[in-house]
This record gives structure tokens, C-alpha cells and sequence, in this order.
């Protein structure tokens, strides 16, 4: 790397928080994929692999922007700022979670923070996010949504009627598409024409919107590239749409059987996001690997002790399972 | 009192909030300038504007996901699916998005949307426009069912559902929107699970909903000259609902008909049956009988939809069988 690497763009201290937030991710999701199989109930999905596209988008978004997230949805919500306690908190269904333990991996969601959930149906969150977009413009302020979804989600028909609405309506939302080559079980090739697979955001020109494609397992350019969005956004010009390219390292849940060539894994292994960052950084002089060190024992141990104080709160009362089905009754 | 139509009174419930909270708005395709498909929005437009008044693309899924993401984000929505029948490209946002997010993150935001539908046959529209699914929503849990019978009922129960904190689900009748009902002037509003006694009577309660009531209001007037006494109950809203009204008209009478226009099998009156029959089995003195949709879609032609459909002829029947 040369002093034209677009990663001499980015202030040290957004770089020192883009990889602690990666590794923050990295780390969550590996202890996750043990626990869930031996002390937790219920499913994960890993974003292991995909941290680059969280971390880069979220990094240039403000704390009162909007995210709408997804089934694999861990990373953004670190990405946004998530307490690692209430994450795991819910994922062990305990009363200290996001869902004070009601609603588990699936659907972990800080308002607070901007995030409108994760959302267990593949393209959900979309229109949500056009909706918090609408809003915005009702209210006249200058916020932005993000609608975070894999490329699986681009298929569905809510995808192709959201992203209409929020062009038509000339709204604040920014599509970022995960493309991380598996639907569930099913190879992206086997459902995308071969016109459209190298570049599924020829789909925000469908619709009047820029599109573009990306390496998203470089987290400079999903972070520069995020913020020409957001601001493109920010500032009347509506929709944008970023397909980040990527690999899903791990199975569609923690624990799934694995119909891929190991192969085409290991490929992919040695394109990952956070060692390159890292690779970057100690390069061009922004890191050293005492500092590395340094991050991953401060990362780690904020993990073990939400781990542990996940583990040490309690189980909810039955009577939880009837709160909250209404805001109101009668 | 002044008399307006079934649609004005509904259209004013909406103009009305809409003045008092600049953050609704009324979304739907058709609402704006055409004023609707059954001219319920009218010249809202006018007032509005077009942002306020929005007319959507065709696309019911994406139009309520949009409502529940302004609603959990500072903003209160209604929107139109003129036939309950495009209900179905909905589901998703309705059944997993909007009845699930104040449940599903304990309560860290409420989803305060109206979802205006109007459901029912009589008008000739065949069988994808003149379904009645009321019952989808009441087997949901966080969606609250509106089905108002007058226009007075319609007015202010839209008022509360509107400014309810919780989806709702906001059934019109479209064969009702012409007609015409007393409505004051003066500001009011109906609570959510108060039932109205739209008759009084003493041999035989009918539980009946939206347009239903009005037929069975005909069968009563003409069974009076009878000497029989009917009384006429209208839940006013499905959920919640008003058991303590119901049940007590059903111990006052010991006989009970339940009238929907969806179909009997697996319909609403299924389920009101059964909640009378583990509250009040022992005051019943006949078997509750119910009246509806014969098991068939709806056909087009008057001669085969009125076949399909319940009349008063069948209501009058039902009411003979339980008072022998």
C-alpha cells in the first residue's frame, strides 16, 4: 500500500473504532456459535465474515439515524452501538436482555440507538426502514434509514415495492445489500440471471436511484463509500443503494449443516475483512501489533464479562409471556 | 340532528385528528386527488396536500411496512386497502410486523397505525372483491378489530382507533358507504370493546356485525308485529371485546343467533359461540345458532350471489328455530 490508499482518508480514530467495532463483532459471534450449541436454546445466525459492511455503514451514521436489520443481525446492532450484556442477555432469554429475554437473536432491537429491530422475515425490515424514511420527512428532520438485507431479501416482492416507495417519494433511506453468495441453502447463481449477479444494484437504476457495487470486505471503502450515500441522503437527494459484496464464512445458523466445497470457503477466508484491516493499518503505519494485542484483550474481555453477567441474570417469570401483547387493552 | 353518509362520517373522524396532529397521515392508492376508491378521503387532498394525503403505488405489503416504520418512529398512520380482498398482499406487515414489534421488544415503541379496509358483498363485484376476513385478525394477538355498523358508530370509534396506541384493524362495509346516519356535529368518541344494544328485546339476542346489523334491525321490526322480541347487539369491535354486554343480553334472553356476512366455517361467530357457551351455557335454552356466508365464494350474478350471501330470509329462519 502507498500513500494513495483510500484508507489515508479515514481519521485514525475512526479506524481505531471501525476495528475494534470489527473485532468487538468477530469475537461476539465466535463465543456465540459455542454457546448456543452447548448453553443457550433457540438459533443464531453468524455475521462472521460480513463485519466490514456493519461497521462501515454504521460508522458513518449518526446515533439518531435509523437501521432496520435482519435475521443475521449481531453485527449491526454492535456496529450501532449495542451493550454486549443485553445482546447476550437476550440470547440466553435472560430478563436483563434487549427483549428482557422474550424474543432471543432474532429480534434484538435498541430504539434508542435507531435500531428497528432485527427482523425474522427475509425483507421485513425494508419497508420499515422506508417508513421511518417517510417520517423523517414528516417531520422535517435530517435523519437517514438504512435498510440493511442479504441479497436472498432483493427477491422478494417487498423489496421491489419498498425500494419503488422510497424513490417515488424521494426519501432519506440508504439500501445496503449484504451479498454474501447464500440464500439459506441456496447458491446466489442458482437464483440470480447472470445479468444481474456481478452487480445486483443495477436494481436501485430500476427504480430511478444510484446504485453501486462495492468490495465489501474492505471496510475503508464501505465506510467512504457509506458516506457519500448518507450524504446524498442527508441532503434531499434520496435513496442510494450499495451492494457490498461479501461471504457468509460460517453456515445460514450456528450449528447448520454445510453443503459448501471447503474450498470455496478457504477462498474466501483469505479475503477476510478483519485481517486485512489490520494488514492495512500496520502498513501504513496506524497500528502497531502491540496495539492489536492491546484491542483484542480489551474486546475480549468485554465479551467474557457480558457473558458472564448474561449468565448471572434471571430467567423471566412465566407471567412475561403475556406482557406487552398490547400497548393498550382494552 | 344532521344526517351524512356512512363515508363523510369517516372521512370527518380522519380530517378531524389530522388537524390536531400534524404527524398523520393518510396513505393508500386513490386517497388523493381521486378521493378514493369509494370516495371515502374525498377532498382531503385539498386540505392535506399530498404528503399528508399520499397516494402509494400498488403495493399493499410495502404501504403498512412503511406506516409501521413512521409509526415507530414518531409518526401515526392510516392506511387505506380499499378491498379487504388485497388484504392478503398485506399479511406479512399486518400479522408479523405490526401486531408483533410492542410485543416482540417489550415494549420500546407501540405501533399506533389504523389499517382502513372495507370489507363485504351485496354490491355485484364477484368473488376478489367481496370477502369478509375478519376473523384472520381477531385469531391475532396485538391486533385490535373495528367493524362499525352507523355512521355515528363509525365516526367515533375511527377517532379512538386512530389515537390508539396498538394496530387496528378498521373494517368498513362498502354496500354501507351511501348511507346515511345521524352524526352530530359536536366532538365525540367511542371506546374500543363497548358493545351498543342497537334493539332492545327479551325472546332472542342477535349478535350481528357491520351490515348485518341493519338487516337484522329489518327482521325485528317485522317479527315485532309478531309479538316476537328481538335484541339486536353490535360488538362495535371484535377485540376487544365486549363480553360483559353480550353475555348479559344472552342471560336476559336465554336465546341466542349470531350474524356475520363472512363464512360460517371457521368465521367469528365460531368463536363468539364458543366464549357463550363457556360463560353462559346454563342460560341458554336452545343451541346457538349461526347465521352467515354459505361455503362457496362469491359469485357475480345477483341470483347467485344472494344465494351465497346471508339475507334476512336466513336470519328470520335462525330466529324461529332457537324461539320455538
Amino acid at each position: 500500500m502507498n500513500a494513495t490508499d483510500p484508507i489515508m482518508e479515514v481519521t485514525g480514530e475512526d479506524l481505531l473504532k471501525i476495528y475494534e467495532n470489527m473485532v468487538k463483532i468477530r469475537m461476539f459471534e465466535t463465543r456465540e456459535y459455542d454457546l448456543i450449541q452447548t448453553e443457550q436454546e433457540g438459533f443464531a445466525h453468524s455475521y462472521v465474515g460480513e463485519e466490514a459492511i456493519a461497521v462501515g455503514v454504521c460508522s458513518a451514521l449518526r446515533k439518531d439515524d435509523y437501521i432496520t436489520s435482519t435475521h443475521r443481525g449481531h453485527g449491526h446492532m454492535i456496529a450501532k452501538g449495542g451493550d454486549l450484556k443485553q445482546m447476550y442477555g437476550e440470547l440466553y432469554g435472560r430478563v436483563d436482555g434487549y427483549c428482557q429475554g422474550k424474543s432471543g437473536s432474532l429480534h434484538i432491537a435498541d430504539f434508542e440507538l435507531g435500531v428497528l429491530g432485527a427482523n425474522g422475515i427475509v425483507s421485513g425490515g425494508i419497508p420499515i426502514a422506508v417508513g421511518a424514511g417517510y417520517s423523517i420527512q414528516m417531520r422535517k428532520t435530517d435523519q437517514v434509514a438504512v435498510a440493511f438485507f442479504g441479497e436472498g431479501a432483493m427477491n422478494q416482492g417487498l423489496f421491489h415495492e419498498a425500494a419503488n416507495m422510497a424513490s417515488v417519494f424521494h426519501l432519506p433511506v440508504i439500501f445496503i445489500v449484504e451479498v454474501n453468495h447464500w440464500q439459506c441453502g441456496v447458491r446466489y447463481e442458482t437464483v440470480y440471471h447472470d445479468e444481474v449477479i456481478n452487480d445486483v444494484s443495477v436494481r436501485a437504476k430500476a427504480y430511478g436511484f444510484p446504485g453501486v457495487k462495492i468490495d465489501g470486505n474492505d471496510v475503508v471503502e464501505v465506510f467512504n463509500t457509506a458516506k457519500k450515500a448518507i450524504a446524498h441522503a442527508r441532503s434531499g437527494k434520496g435513496p442510494f443503494m450499495i451492494a457490498c459484496y461479501t461471504y457468509r464464512i460460517g453456515t445460514h445458523f450456528m450449528g447448520d449443516i454445510d453443503i459448501r466445497p471447503e474450498s470455496e470457503v478457504e477462498e474466501w477466508r483469505k479475503k477476510d475483512p478483519i485481517n486485512n484491516l489490520e494488514k492495512r493499518m500496520v502498513r501504513s503505519g496506524l497500528l502497531s501489533g502491540a496495539e492489536i494485542e492491546e484491542i483484542k484483550d480489551k474486546v475480549n474481555a468485554e465479551v467474557e464479562g457480558a457473558i458472564e453477567f448474561a449468565r448471572m441474570s434471571p430467567e423471566p417469570e412465566p407471567e412475561l409471556a403475556l406482557k406487552h401483547v398490547y400497548a393498550k387493552f382494552p | 340532528m344532521r344526517t351524512i353518509e356512512f363515508r363523510q362520517a369517516i372521512r370527518e373522524a380522519m380530517s378531524e385528528e389530522m388537524r390536531k396532529d400534524p404527524t398523520l397521515f393518510l396513505l393508500g392508492y386513490d386517497v388523493g386527488e381521486y378521493g378514493g376508491e369509494f370516495r371515502v378521503s374525498g377532498d382531503m387532498f385539498k386540505e392535506f396536500g399530498p404528503r399528508r394525503v399520499q397516494d402509494t403505488p400498488i403495493s399493499e405489503n410495502a404501504e403498512v411496512g412503511l406506516a409501521v416504520g413512521a409509526a415507530i418512529t414518531g409518526c401515526k398512520a392510516i392506511v387505506e386497502i380499499p378491498f379487504m380482498d388485497f388484504i392478503p398482499m398485506a399479511m406479512d406487515a399486518i400479522v408479523n410486523q405490526a401486531a408483533k414489534f410492542h410485543y416482540t421488544f417489550a415494549g420500546q415503541r407501540s405501533v399506533p397505525i389504523v389499517i382502513r379496509t372495507a370489507q363485504g358483498g351485496y354490491i355485484r363485484a364477484a368473488e376478489q372483491h367481496s370477502q369478509c376476513f375478519e376473523n384472520w385478525f381477531v385469531n391475532v394477538p396485538g391486533l385490535k378489530v373495528v367493524m362499525p355498523s352507523t355512521g355515528y358508530d363509525a365516526k367515533g370509534l375511527l377517532k379512538t382507533a386512530i389515537n390508539d396506541p396498538d394496530p387496528v384493524v378498521f373494517i368498513e362495509h362498502k354496500y354501507m358507504y351511501p348511507f346515511k346516519f345521524e352524526v352530530p356535529e359536536e366532538e365525540y368518541s367511542i371506546p374500543l370493546g363497548s358493545a351498543d344494544i342497537k334493539r332492545e328485546g327479551s325472546d332472542v339476542t342477535i349478535i350481528a356485525t357491520s351490515y348485518m346489523v341493519h338487516l337484522t334491525l329489518n327482521v325485528a321490526e317485522k317479527l315485532a308485529k309478531e309479538g316476537i322480541s328481538v335484541e339486536v347487539v353490535d360488538p362495535r369491535s371484535l377485540v376487544p371485546l365486549d363480553e360483559e354486554k353480550i353475555l348479559d343480553s344472552v342471560k336476559k334472553t336465554n336465546k341466542v343467533v349470531i350474524v356475520h356476512e363472512a363464512h360460517v366455517r371457521g368465521g367469528w361467530g365460531g368463536e363468539m359461540a364458543a366464549v357463550i357457551a363457556e360463560k353462559a351455557f346454563y342460560d341458554l335454552d336452545a343451541p346457538i345458532v349461526r347465521v352467515g356466508a354459505k361455503n362457496a365464494p362469491i359469485p357475480f350474478p345477483k341470483v347467485l350471489e344472494e344465494h351465497v350471501l346471508p339475507s334476512e330470509a336466513d336470519i328470520e329462519t335462525a330466529i324461529r328455530q332457537v324461539i320455538v
